[in-house]
Parts: structure tokens; C-alpha cells; sequence
């Protein structure tokens, strides 16, 4: 194991009340008439249905922070716990497949808590009339995602629909984890001047599903990047844990509906060099052609983590160092001016404003 | 990373020396306003950020070359009748799926159970159609004369194989007729325009030659990206600073002068112009869109099925026409980023994202979005 090159072992203690300039983070409202496409999608109509409708309802001061993952206290130790529920299609695409996606989701929603996942739970609704040999498959595949992430998967439920009723299958996870007690990840710990960090190439899952479809005649040589993203946070935890002020992984929505979020929350500004994205040629060709910003799409394998200045490089060189994080880089910074909103600098030096994800540009993808 | 026919034209050391010669040709005491006639380029322009690479005199107004946009509400119900009849399937671009109709998006008709589905091109439309062959396929047809072509090869194709389970709802219009209506407009403040590089690549560059003659502007073809747009641009000042009105052609890499025979023939094989069309934004343009011709009537949605055809009024507060012809800038609108944003679009110019309030909310409008967080 290797030391801690940087920062504190002992908790750190939260700085306190908003950033400077903060304004205080609005919750959506809840007025559609019905239920769209789009308010899976993970962007703004998402972000509406659960602080407009769920979380109201449900009201906590656990469920407030409205996280990837709930933490709380439990006999003195802090615990993380996150649910998922997994409607893709096709069940099987380049690089991975539902019952993979299902684990490392959940892992990884866990991982950028904070925590390592503990134990998994998996609730399977499935369809008459599904080929025995498919829901096999996708049941070793979880066990196979959980081997490689070290978790058990413990208990769960299964039930059947009738024909026609759901898609195949979908799949439910719910997980555990202790939070490392050396991390207060808080987006109201974010400063100006922090960088942003990105742990590899983005896009590569949202568009191996929708060229996977097969509805458009396009291929390319893609692969989803589904994965376990503990190893990158065990990283940065290594090096710099008083550093390491916010993480997410950007799935649905992208990376700009995350930073978005972001923020939103910490009221202060986001600002990306375009250039220094990490992207994939395949993927920006799909993007160029289709007309979609490669911000907009989804990731199950990557991590964005907000971490302090002086950090920056170190937690660079670990990300760097685990497998599969080799194409990792800083794409931008924290700031205290373009308050609320996240600006990209475009090659040329121009600016845009890139916004959550409106819509639905990929039906099903997790 | 690099991307053949895309990243030399981003090439940032030649998008800076463009700049530079922009710099050096405008004349600082004059104010130019340049309209990019094409909601592909309003969209690149905000894109990549290039109104903060143009000095502060260069105005763009963004055209009305997006055809999402210029689509009246009445058309979208028109389209939503046909698919709430039975047994029909409704299928259109997905750039339609969001257009909001009297009574809802196709999107919000979709999941209250019509069957709307999205095609990325007509002759998937018309292979859906053959697939099925007991259920009537619409095609919801969009576009300007860059997507006509397809759509009019797609016909040609149906009554080829005799598939007669396959209509198109025609929602084509041509360019030209909406450039003329905002040249004769009276509040008409442009110095210039860039000229549509798709449009043109069927059409040539030869129909805007009026826009010289006639209105003594000038017109500049280009292409998409930012080297392509911003070398449109200072084209179009060149002209101005040396007194000149020309058509120009910047996107000789894919535009021939004389356009495309093969696609005009096949336009002119199955399209008639309409007498009048109803713009968004614009009202009534005379001979400014394409319906079927009357042998392909077995074919053509509007013989074939009953539509209400009603013709629906954009509220008054939104001044969609004001900022078309570059009277006011997006943010100058009433309805600007409060009842009019992407996710409910009021007007016409915030429903596609190559729309000018859409592209200007979703890239440019940082400061203000922040003010209106602030309000709320």
C-alpha cells in the first residue's frame, strides 16, 4: 500500500456555510402532466421529476443532499447506500451487459460517496417468455463485475411479468459501504481555484449503446467503459483525501449535467477547456454526425472529481497510475465569477455556456 | 484525435490569422450586421464561441434557416392528427420529437400511447412501411432543399415498388422566398449575408443572385465550420469595404455553382410549389413551400387523410419575427429564457437547437441565466 504523499490522515473538518457569492441552490418544481422519456434521461426534466415530486414527499435531512448515494451514521460509523434500477437495451453490447452494468453502477455510485462497496443486493424483474440462457448469462456477468469489484451480492428478489410487460429484463441493485473516514466530500467545500479532474476518455458508453442498436447505419470500434471506478477513488484517497473536496460518476446527462449540478449547488462557477477533453476519435465522429455534444453522454466508467489546487498534480499522476486511467486529465477549474454555470473556452479562446442535458438524446441506456 | 475534413478547418493558428484579417478590413466607426442565413451556422457560431473571436462591430443576425423553427404550430397539429388516427405510425426526424403542438410535443403524444416513431432518414420511414405492411406509415417531412431531395427520392422509390401503405406530410420550404420576405421587410437592417452551405449544395449559388442585383447585398456560400464560417464573414466585408454586391461561393468543397442536377430533377419530378405557406415568425410567404404533385397523391398525407388545418397564432409576446430580421437580439425578447426556454418553447426560434434563442440560450447566455436562478 502506498503512503499518503500529501494531505492529512485525520478527518477533515467541513469548511463551513457556502462558498463566497454563493446563492442558495433552487429545487426544482414538479408540473408535467405525465411521465416522458426524458425524465430518465438524467437531465434537467430528470432533476425536476425527483426534487419536484419524490423527494417532497419523502423529506430528510439524509435524503437532502440529494447525492449519488446516501450517507449516514450507524452505530458511530459512517455508511453509504445507493439503489439502481437497470432498463437497457440491448441487454448485451460491446464491452459489457445489463447484469454488469447493475454492479459496477451501484459500485460506483458508492465509490465517489466515498465508500467501498460492502455488499450488494439485486432484484431481478423478468419477463415470460426470456430464454433461461440469457438471464444465466447476465447472472454470471453480475457475479463476474462483483468478483472483480470485491463485493458480494447477498440477497435479492426476483419476479416474473407477464409477456410483453417489460423488456427482457430489468435489474435492481442496491449497495453498502463504509465511507472512508478521512473524506468530507461536500459540494459546498469546493473553492475557487480547485481543478477539475476527469479519469479518462468520455462518451464511450452512451454511444456503443445507441450504434449497438443498430438503427443507424454507423460502427464503429467502441467499447462501453462499464467498471468498477473504486480503484481511481482508492487512488486519489491515497494521495490527497483532504484534497478531494467533490466526486461523480457521469452517467446519464454527462459530464456537463454533473458539473452542472455541481454548480448549482456550491454557487460557483465551472469553467472547461474544450481542448483538454479527453475523447475518443470514434466517439466524437458519432457526436460530429449525429449532433450531439459529447458532454451529453453517458459514462459507467469514469469519475469526475473536484480536487484542491495544490492537489491537482499528485492526484493527476495516481489517477494516471491505476489501470484503465491512463488518459486522465485536468479539463478545468473552479471559479467565482460565471456563478451557478459551467462555461466552456472553446479552441479558438471563445466561450459557450454548456448546460444540463435538455431532453433525451438516448433512450435506455442504463 | 484527429478527424480528416473537420479538424483543418478548426485549425486554431488559421482561425486567428482569419480573425486578424477580419480585424484589419472592417472599419471601426461602422457597424456591420451579417445575417447567417442557416440555422447549421447560428448553431456553429455559438458552438465554437466565434462572436467573441469577431470584433465588437460585426453583428450576426441569425437567419430563418432552421426548419424546425419556421414549422407553425398548425402544421404540428396537422401532423399529431394523422398519428392519433388508428393504425397509422407517425415517423419524423428527431429533431421534430420536441415541437410542441396545441395539445402537446410528439414526444408527450408518444407516451400517452401514439405510435411516433423517430427515423433518422425518409427510406427508413418507407422500409418501416414495408415491413409492416398493415399499418400506414406518415412520414412527417421537414426540411429545406437540403432534406427534400430525399424525401422526393423516397417517393420515387414507393411508387417504384408500388407501396402504397407509405404517405408524406410535406413541410418543405425553400429558402430563397423567406430571404426575400425579410429583404422587403421595412425594419430590414442587414449589411449582408452568409449564404446557406447545405441549401446550396443543392440548389447552387445562382438563386441568390438577386440578393446582389436587386437589394445590392452581398451573399457569401459557406460552410459549417469555424474556418469555413469566419472566412464567409470576412468575405462578406471585403465586399462591403471595397463598395461591392456579389454572390460568392467559400464552400467550393461541396457547393457547385450550378447546384445539384440529379436532386433538382428529382425535386421537380414529385414537388409542386404551394401558392402560400405560413412561416413561423414570418406569416404568410407566397411560393415559399413544396407539396406532391398530384401523381403522387396515393402518396401524399394531405389527399389521403382528413387534417383540421387550423391555423395557430404564436402568443403576441413573442417577438420571433423582431429578432429573425435582426431588429432585436435574442435576450431582447419579452418571453426570453422565463416562459420561453428549450425544455417549453414559446416561439419558434427556441423549439430546435439550431434555432437562434435555443443556440444563444444554450451557449451564450451564462450571465443571464444566472440572473433569471436569481429572480426565481
Amino acid at each position: 500500500m502506498r503512503r499518503p504523499s500529501c494531505g492529512s490522515k485525520k478527518k477533515r473538518v467541513l469548511e463551513t456555510g457556502p462558498a463566497p457569492g454563493a446563492v442558495a441552490p433552487r429545487r426544482a418544481r414538479f408540473n408535467d402532466a405525465q411521465i416522458e422519456m426524458s425524465h430518465g434521461a438524467g437531465g434537467k426534466a430528470s432533476r425536476r421529476l425527483v426534487e419536484g415530486l419524490i423527494a417532497p414527499a419523502f423529506a430528510n435531512p439524509i435524503l437532502a443532499a440529494l447525492s449519488d448515494a446516501a450517507t449516514f451514521s450507524l452505530g458511530g460509523r459512517r455508511v453509504a447506500t445507493s439503489a439502481d434500477g437497470y432498463v437497457v437495451r440491448p441487454l448485451r453490447f460491446p464491452g459489457g451487459s445489463i447484469g454488469e452494468l447493475a454492479v459496477n453502477g451501484t459500485v460506483n455510485d458508492l465509490a465517489v460517496s466515498g465508500a467501498r462497496a460492502t455488499a450488494l443486493m439485486a432484484s431481478f424483474i423478468l419477463e415470460a417468455g426470456l430464454p433461461s440462457d440469457v438471464l444465466r448469462a447476465e447472472v454470471e456477468a453480475m457475479a463476474a463485475a462483483a468478483a472483480r469489484a470485491g463485493v458480494p451480492i447477498v440477497g435479492g428478489d426476483t419476479k416474473v411479468v407477464e409477456h410483453g410487460l417489460c423488456d427482457g429484463m430489468y435489474i435492481s441493485t442496491f449497495g453498502v459501504g463504509e465511507v472512508d473516514e478521512r473524506l468530507a466530500l461536500d459540494p459546498r467545500s469546493v473553492r475557487p481555484g480547485d481543478k477539475v479532474l476527469l479519469s479518462g476518455p468520455i462518451g464511450d458508453h452512451g454511444i456503443t449503446i445507441l450504434l449497438a442498436r443498430g438503427e443507424l447505419d454507423l460502427e464503429a470500434n467502441l467499447r462501453s467503459d462499464t467498471r468498477s471506478v473504486w480503484p481511481f477513488v482508492e487512488a486519489l484517497l491515497e494521495v490527497c483525501p483532504a484534497g478531494l473536496r467533490w466526486m461523480r460518476d457521469p452517467t446519464r446527462g454527462g459530464v456537463a449535467t454533473a458539473l452542472n449540478e455541481l454548480a448549482r449547488d456550491s454557487g460557483l462557477g465551472i469553467l472547461l477547456r474544450e481542448e483538454d477533453i479527453p475523447l475518443r476519435r470514434e466517439v466524437r465522429g458519432a457526436c460530429e454526425v449525429l449532433g450531439l455534444d459529447p458532454l451529453h453522454i453517458a459514462n459507467e466508467g469514469q469519475v469526475i472529481a473536484i480536487v484542491a489546487a495544490d492537489d491537482a498534480d499528485r492526484a493527476l499522476d495516481a489517477v494516471r497510475s491505476v489501470t484503465g486511467g491512463e488518459g486522465a486529465c485536468l479539463i478545468g477549474e473552479v471559479r467565482a465569477d460565471h456563478a451557478g454555470t459551467v462555461v466552456g473556452i472553446t479552441l479558438y479562446g471563445g466561450t459557450r455556456a454548456i448546460d444540463m442535458l435538455v431532453g433525451d438524446p438516448l433512450p435506455r441506456i442504463c | 484525435m484527429t478527424m480528416k475534413y473537420v479538424d483543418e478547418f478548426r485549425d486554431p493558428a488559421l482561425i486567428t490569422a482569419v480573425a486578424q484579417e477580419i480585424a484589419r478590413t472592417v472599419d471601426p466607426a461602422r457597424h456591420y450586421r451579417i445575417m447567417e442565413v442557416c440555422g447549421g451556422h447560428t448553431h456553429a457560431i455559438y458552438r465554437h464561441g466565434l462572436h467573441d473571436v469577431l470584433p465588437g462591430n460585426v453583428e450576426l443576425v441569425h437567419g430563418p434557416g432552421c426548419p424546425v423553427c419556421v414549422l407553425p404550430t398548425g402544421r404540428v397539429d396537422d401532423g399529431l392528427a394523422i398519428a392519433a388516427q388508428p393504425n397509422v405510425v407517425l415517423a419524423c426526424f428527431g429533431d421534430m420529437m420536441r415541437v410542441p403542438g396545441t395539445k402537446g410535443t410528439p414526444l408527450e403524444l408518444k407516451a400517452r400511447g401514439a405510435d411516433i416513431r423517430m427515423v433518422y432518414s425518409p427510406l427508413d420511414a418507407l422500409k418501416m412501411a414495408q415491413d409492416n405492411p398493415r399499418t400506414h406509415v406518415c412520414f412527417f417531412a421537414i426540411g429545406f432543399e437540403t432534406t427534400a431531395p430525399s424525401t422526393a427520392l423516397t417517393l420515387l422509390r414507393a411508387r417504384e415498388l408500388g407501396v402504397r401503405n407509405f404517405s408524406v406530410f410535406s413541410n418543405h420550404v425553400t429558402i430563397v422566398p423567406a430571404m426575400r420576405a425579410i429583404l422587403d421587410s421595412p425594419d430590414m437592417r442587414l449589411d449582408g449575408f452568409v449564404g446557406p452551405g447545405h441549401v446550396s449544395s443543392i440548389i447552387g449559388c445562382r438563386p441568390f443572385e438577386f440578393v446582389a442585383q436587386h437589394y445590392g447585398k452581398p451573399v457569401v456560400v459557406a460552410g459549417f465550420e469555424p474556418l469555413d464560417l469566419l472566412e464567409g464573414i470576412l468575405m462578406v466585408l471585403r465586399q462591403l469595404r471595397d463598395g461591392e454586391s456579389k454572390v460568392e461561393n467559400q464552400y467550393r468543397r461541396i457547393v457547385p455553382w450550378e447546384g445539384n442536377h440529379a436532386a433538382l430533377r428529382a425535386l421537380a419530378t414529385v414537388f409542386e410549389l404551394r401558392p402560400y405557406f405560413e412561416w413561423r415568425g414570418l406569416g404568410f410567404i407566397s411560393q415559399s413551400a413544396l407539396k406532391l404533385k398530384s401523381d403522387f397523391a396515393p402518396w401524399d398525407s394531405e389527399v389521403q387523410f382528413e387534417v383540421p388545418g387550423v391555423r395557430v397564432t404564436d402568443p403576441r409576446a413573442a417577438q420571433c419575427g423582431e429578432i429573425l430580421k435582426g431588429v432585436l437580439k435574442p435576450p431582447q425578447c419579452k418571453l426570453f429564457g422565463k416562459e420561453c426556454n428549450p425544455e417549453h418553447p414559446v416561439g419558434a426560434l427556441m423549439v430546435s437547437s439550431e434555432g437562434a434563442c435555443a443556440a444563444y440560450y444554450r451557449y451564450a447566455s451564462t450571465e443571464l441565466r444566472v440572473e433569471e436562478e436569481a429572480r426565481a
